[in-house]
């Protein structure tokens, strides 16, 4: 008899633990930077702080901004002041309240901070104030039509502000569904559910644990065999044996960002070539390039064709910028036209295989219509390096994304932008993309990248190839998530069957 | 045997001033700031000009050496710039698992190689001899990687027999730690085993027609006896120096086997660091490299005085 009820008592014992003790595996590209949200500037860092730290607001799929933190936000004083509504009832992981004091000293740190990466994201602030206990008043030396955006990412993240003079990167006191337990660098990053969260009953995990596995390969086998739940970015070269598995959930979405090819468009020596300086050569280039035959060969139907910065999720990705179809024909003639017959450049860029294979097929598309390019595979720091310096005649390169149109333009293509390594210039454009920075109304916006693209399209210092897709791939047990756009984990109603 | 331990100490000391004078260089010429790689995509010119300043990085090279000389000597070997974490706790988080994947893969392949080798030796010129040096030539031959993943293709994914990748300490579940270090350790030691086999095989020829052997066997006494008494216990010597030369390197850090299989340790640190241009990381895992590879020199030197008892009293 107490052999029995011992034994009975295990086994719930057991069993117990076995359903509360439930973890969620997510095998993650690379290892995250440092864990502090206004310093960090990684993209598998974002998804890390997806889950530990709650932010003023969030987007959904359709890159409209939603409540988080705050309530609801208005502007006033012509758009130069923001102010928001916050809850009363969040806590930071260490107990302390998040009030408008805690939210005024964030965003602060974010601004002040030496090196706080987020200070350019919110250099049109002047001053932060806390009107009350939970209402906060941003204001601005400038309409700024970006700020928004900015505060929907690490910028409008939240830390405990007694924990601000201690080594938070390495130990993070945020507010989120999930709070910080351990990290070993290259390892696993593991949080653990946070009790005291509001919405605490809609999240099923107890832990979390993000595990870096940087070979593609490998990661998938993880999931595979049954030792992660869900992976990020896929490698395009498995996305067939994916769709076949029924074992697996295969859920690719376009994301914010591209992947395209950067001009050295400037007064440099090395620009003085013929695809540097006449645009007619880099509008051939262009025709020369199939965008659809890069998708099938080696994106698998992953790479959507880009013809423009903007993803396809933006409101601002317009219709009157067509993806321009390969025309073998048509290249000739225009270089023709511009008085070559064969013209050859240099194109170099990340050393990755699936760069490889994307440059390969540029180089053999291209040839056909009087390109000579000689490829260049560069370890990516000492290519970042070369670009800045304008040691380069043309690049394959890409940008991870922004919610905001501007994130994904302004620096870029403006006279003095800090990204803008193809040294291009041209005042309009300066003018159009700075005054698109001043409206919060659509339409207007809509109508000034118009006119700056009409330029754009025409220069051509950036020929824009694919939007860079998140192709997630997850067990079958896992239940109810949803891929957004920019690449985060949003876990809140995801669940395991078991 | 002091003394001889006292005088390695000492010109131990020159050797790891001058190769972490040489990485330190290395790494400067290196193409590639990295300031871009540390201050985020958007590259905020004051946020650049703020960390250059806070990591010395325009001072002139000799300065930069010398500052992180200095903070060396009193226990400080920096901080990662990638992720701000002290180098210190790093080596302390990664040389255990290193080391448990050296050991490993040392045992494992001590025991395939070694009476591999003998047997190969004994049995020269026969089938056996012939397999066994084609299986040796085949384990040098293939490359660890792709061993690696078909392994994890193999035995996790289709058997479900051991974890694909990743890590768990001896002191958590040392159970679940040689589980995920079984296959990474027996990758490396296929190309080891080799090695160890081919090199056991001419040391013990080499021993076998020796004069005494055949006294040995005209004593009279068992082949087993022969064998291994009299001949294996001379040709110890050049196995002994390779397996702890082999030791030491493997304390380098296999590079390919950490990434296939993702365990983080030294190898893996050490090339995301480089990739990085995270100087402190690869000056701090350089240093206990070569330590430990000085080490081990020391250790062989030792165990050759021990096993030949010639050595021990000088001439």
């Amino acid at each position: 008899m107490k052999k029995t009820m011992f034994a009975m008592l295990a086994t719930t014992m057991l069993a117990a633990t076995a359903a509360s003790a439930q973890e969620f595996r997510v095998g993650l590209q690379e290892d995250p930077d440092v864990l502090d949200p206004h310093r960090a500037r990684t993209f598998v860092g974002r998804i890390v702080f997806m889950s530990l730290c709650n932010k003023l607001i969030d987007v959904d799929s359709d890159l409209n901004f939603v409540p988080e933190i705050a309530t609801a936000w208005e502007w006033s004083n012509e758009n130069k002041r923001l102010t928001f509504t916050l809850r009363d009832d969040m806590v930071f992981h260490d107990g302390t309240p998040l009030n408008a004091e805690a939210a005024v000293a964030n965003l602060e740190r974010a601004r002040t901070l030496p090196d706080s990466l987020r200070r350019s994201e919110l250099a049109s602030v002047e001053s932060v104030e806390a009107v009350d206990e939970h209402t906060i008043a941003l204001n601005l030396s400038r309409p700024d039509a970006t700020l928004l955006a900015q505060l929907s990412d690490r910028a409008g993240m939240m830390l405990s502000p007694a924990t601000f003079e201690s080594d938070l990167g390495t130990n993070p006191v945020c507010s989120g569904p999930y709070k910080f337990v351990s990290r070993v660098q290259n390892d696993r990053i593991v949080l653990e559910k946070f009790a005291d969260h509001p919405d605490a009953d809609q999240y099923h995990f107890e832990r979390l644990i993000f595990q870096p596995i940087p070979d593609s390969t490998v990661r998938l086998a993880n999931l595979r065999a049954g030792d992660l739940d869900m992976l990020e970015r896929l490698n395009p070269s498995d996305a067939e044996t994916v769709r076949n598995d029924a074992e697996l959930q295969f859920m690719p979405v376009a994301g914010l960002g591209y992947q395209g090819i950067t001009v050295n468009v400037g007064d440099g020596e090395r620009a003085q070539n013929p695809l540097g300086t006449d645009k007619r050569v880099r509008q051939a280039l262009q025709l020369a390039v199939g965008r659809d035959i890069i998708n099938d060969v080696v994106g698998n139907g992953l790479f959507d064709p880009a013809q423009q910065p903007f993803p396809p999720a933006s409101p601002y990705n317009n219709p009157a910028f067509p993806v321009v179809e390969r025309d073998v024909e048509a290249a000739k003639a225009l270089l023709a036209e511009a008085g070559h017959e064969r013209v050859s450049f240099e194109l170099s860029f990340g050393n990755n295989t699936t760069a490889m294979a994307i440059n390969e097929l540029v180089q053999a598309m291209a040839t056909e219509a009087g390109f000579d390019i000689s490829l260049r595979p560069t370890e990516f720091a000492a290519m970042q390096q070369e670009m800045q310096a304008g040691n380069f005649q043309a690049t394959q390169i890409g940008w991870s994304g922004r919610v905001d149109p501007d994130g994904n333009l302004h620096q870029f293509v403006t006279c003095e932008g800090t990204l803008n390594d193809s040294n291009y210039c041209n005042e309009d454009v300066d003018r159009l993309l700075n005054e698109a920075r001043l409206t919060p109304v659509v339409e207007e916006r809509q109508a000034l990248y118009q006119a700056a693209q009409d330029i754009l399209q025409d220069d051509l210092p950036i020929i824009y190839v694919y939007h860079q897709p998140w192709p997630f791939v997850l067990s079958n047990a896992v239940q109810d998530f949803k891929p957004y756009p920019d690449g985060m984990l949003r876990l809140k109603g995801v669940s395991l069957s078991n | 045997m002091l003394k001889i331990i006292a005088r390695r100490v000492l010109v131990a000391i020159p050797t790891l001033v001058l190769v972490s004078m040489i990485v330190f260089g290395l790494q400067k010429i290196l193409p590639g700031d990295p300031l871009l790689a540390i201050a985020g995509e958007e590259r905020d010119p004051q946020v650049l000009a703020f960390l250059r300043e806070k990591y010395r990085l325009d001072d002139p090279f000799f300065v930069q050496y010398f500052a992180w000389l200095g903070n060396v000597l009193t226990g400080d070997f920096g901080h990662s710039l990638r992720t701000g974490v002290p180098v210190s706790t790093l080596i302390a988080q990664k040389l255990p698992v290193t080391l448990q994947l050296a050991v490993m893969a040392i045992i494992i392949a001590m025991l395939i190689g070694i009476p591999a080798g003998i047997i190969s030796a004994v049995r020269k010129g026969t089938a056996t001899d012939y397999a066994a040096n084609a299986v040796a030539l085949s384990g040098m031959s293939i490359p660890n990687f792709w061993l690696g993943i078909i392994l994890i293709m193999v035995v996790s994914v289709q058997w479900r027999l051991l974890p694909a990748s990743g890590y768990v300490p001896l002191s958590v579940d040392p159970i679940q730690s040689l589980r995920t270090m079984a296959m990474p350790s027996f990758v490396l030691a296929t190309a080891l085993a080799a090695y160890l086999m081919r090199h056991t095989r001419s040391a013990m020829l080499g021993v076998l027609s020796s004069d005494y052997i055949r006294t040995a066997r005209a004593k009279g006494l068992l082949p087993r006896s022969v064998i291994l008494k009299h001949a294996l216990r001379n040709a110890l010597m050049p196995i002994v120096t390779l397996s702890t030369l082999l030791f030491g390197e493997l304390l380098a850090g296999a590079v390919l086997t950490e990434q296939v299989f993702t365990i983080p340790g030294f190898g893996k640190l050490i090339v995301d660091a480089v990739f990085t241009r995270d100087y402190a990381v690869v000056q701090g895992v350089v240093l206990c490299t070569a330590v430990g590879f000085i080490f081990m020199n020391l250790v062989a030197d030792i165990l050759y005085i021990l096993i030949n008892p010639r050595l021990r009293h000088p001439q």
